[in-house]
């Protein structure tokens, strides 16, 4: 009984890592996409853009901003969130194929935006940059958790944190898709 | 394609950590306990019996009624922490210190796809010294079981339209064991049914959650006083409030109201209370309140502490 577990464990050994490395581009036919010098990002196909975009309208209380300390804080605090994610369990998985470059960047601005801290959103809309990832009502909710740390550790207020989260909550209509 | 093989990276490096683990192990006899040890995880958790995945306090405390809700109101919400798929568990236990009755009650609630709510609750109330006085004997202690189902019918907690609530319907079933008592006070039945419908939102501008439940009910204190009064069931619309107030994450303090009717003319009185809850984890919730449960079979100022302990899945 003992001998036929053992066997089977080591059969399901994974190669040693001094193997000749798997060239997983070549086996799933991934082109490589190049970034651009200036931005680091990769380029995507051109859409109108415009402040509807964003999913909401900018808050009443520009005072608000201020609590996530200005635009360099909504910035730091959008990558901490990205990052955190990144490296969730949860929700890795649909972060780890998409230029993050670039989310970086537009969350930032729609952070700011919506926080009217007097950014542009340059994004695209919630349905078509959602479009296809298959989020669900839990990963969501993983991405919210994510932010919410990410503004604890800049120190936002509770109370400000949900203002923010008022902003996004209505949005699931267009980002959660099964 | 990309994405795909993002998952499938994250796969492998998963399955690589797990057998690393495992050749910690490497004595046959070991492995087995091994398997029992070592993490097994997969990139979106599809798997997990018990998923999770409800952001915290949003599947709220456990009602003494056993359903999901506040201490003394029930809510519209669905108990356990799935989302909109799997299956979600909540256990709790409740006390309620008064002057003249000890309560107690626990119970269990079953979330399936945060869509239907099935629950079972038993309540215990230790009449004590007032058992002596009305001639039960000093501590008889009135039982009451109460089966519920609730239906998550439109809307969401937590996201969509700010001004449109989760709404569910339920009905709860109680079973009071203590026939004799109930047809010695003037009640019609040892057993009935309520009929709830709950509407309730986390108004997130405000870090406020606000609920409101009519209940069609003929119970005299919840039930543990049976149903109706003489012959008839005579049921009424009653009504259950809460307002609560998120400090954090973590924390929420606030207060319920809840209307009951006089069917047995023994000055029974609406309930409210001021409650704090707190998410020691992500699974488990202590409460603690200051409730006020007025007259209780004509012995009044029945006004102490409410505590209770969700362990939720």
């Amino acid at each position: 009984m003992f001998s036929v577990i053992f066997a089977l464990a080591m059969m399901q050994q994974s190669p040693p890592d001094s193997a000749e490395p798997v060239d997983w581009d070549k086996e799933f036919g991934v082109e490589e996409q190049a970034r651009d010098p200036q931005t680091g990002e990769i380029p995507v196909a051109e859409y109108p853009q415009s402040h509807d975009n964003a999913g909401a309208a900018p808050m009443d209380d520009a005072a608000i901003a201020a609590h996530f300390g200005g635009r360099e804080g909504i910035r730091m605090i959008a990558a901490r969130t990205v990052e955190l994610s990144e490296n969730d369990p949860r929700i890795a998985a649909i972060f780890i194929a998409h230029d993050t470059v670039r989310l970086k960047r537009t969350l930032a601005e729609q952070f700011c935006y919506l926080l009217a801290a007097g950014c542009d959103y340059t994004g695209r809309d919630m349905a078509a940059a959602h479009a296809a990832m298959g989020v669900r009502m839990a990963d969501m909710n993983a991405l919210v958790e994510n932010l919410q740390q990410a503004m604890r550790e800049h120190d936002v207020p509770f109370a400000a944190q949900n203002r923010l989260l008022a902003k996004l909550a209505p949005m699931s209509r267009d980002v959660i898709t099964r | 394609m990309i994405a795909k093989r993002g998952a499938f990276i994250i796969s492998n490096l998963t399955k690589r950590r797990q057998m690393r683990c495992m050749k910690a192990f490497l004595t046959p006899a070991a492995l087995t306990i091994a398997v029992a040890i070592c993490p097994v995880q997969t990139a979106a958790q599809d798997s997990d019996f018990l998923p999770g995945g409800k952001l915290v306090l949003t599947n709220a405390t456990s009602s003494i009624e056993g359903s999901s809700g506040g201490g003394i109101a029930t809510w519209a919400t669905i108990g356990g922490l799935e989302t909109d798929r799997g299956f979600g568990v909540t256990g709790h236990a409740t006390i309620i210190e008064l002057p003249d009755y000890g309560w107690q009650s626990h119970g269990i609630a079953i979330g399936i796809a945060n869509r239907v709510e099935l629950s079972y609750a038993r309540q215990n109330f230790d009449t004590r010294n007032v058992g002596a006085a009305l001639g039960l004997g000093r501590g008889y202690t009135l039982n009451q079981d109460v089966f519920g189902a609730k239906l998550r019918v439109a809307g969401d907690l937590v996201y969509g339209d700010p001004l449109m609530p989760q709404i569910s319907i339920g009905v709860q079933h109680k079973r009071n064991l203590d026939g004799a008592v109930t047809r010695a006070v003037g009640a019609a039945s040892a057993n009935g049914t309520d009929f709830v419908v709950s509407a309730s939102k986390l108004l997130l501008s405000r870090s406020m959650l606000l609920s409101a439940t009519a209940r069609y009910t003929a119970a005299n204190q919840t039930g543990l006083l049976g149903f109706g009064s003489g012959t008839r069931h005579d049921y009424a619309i009653e009504f259950e409030g809460s307002a609560a107030y998120q400090l954090s994450r973590r924390a929420v303090l606030g207060a319920e109201f809840r209307s009951k009717p006089d069917r047995l003319g023994l000055g029974e009185d609406d309930w409210m209370d001021l409650f704090a809850a707190y998410a020691v984890t992500d699974n488990l919730t202590l409460t603690a309140a200051y409730a006020d449960l007025g007259s209780i079979a004509t012995f009044e100022d029945q006004r102490g502490a409410f505590l209770s302990a969700q362990l939720a899945f």
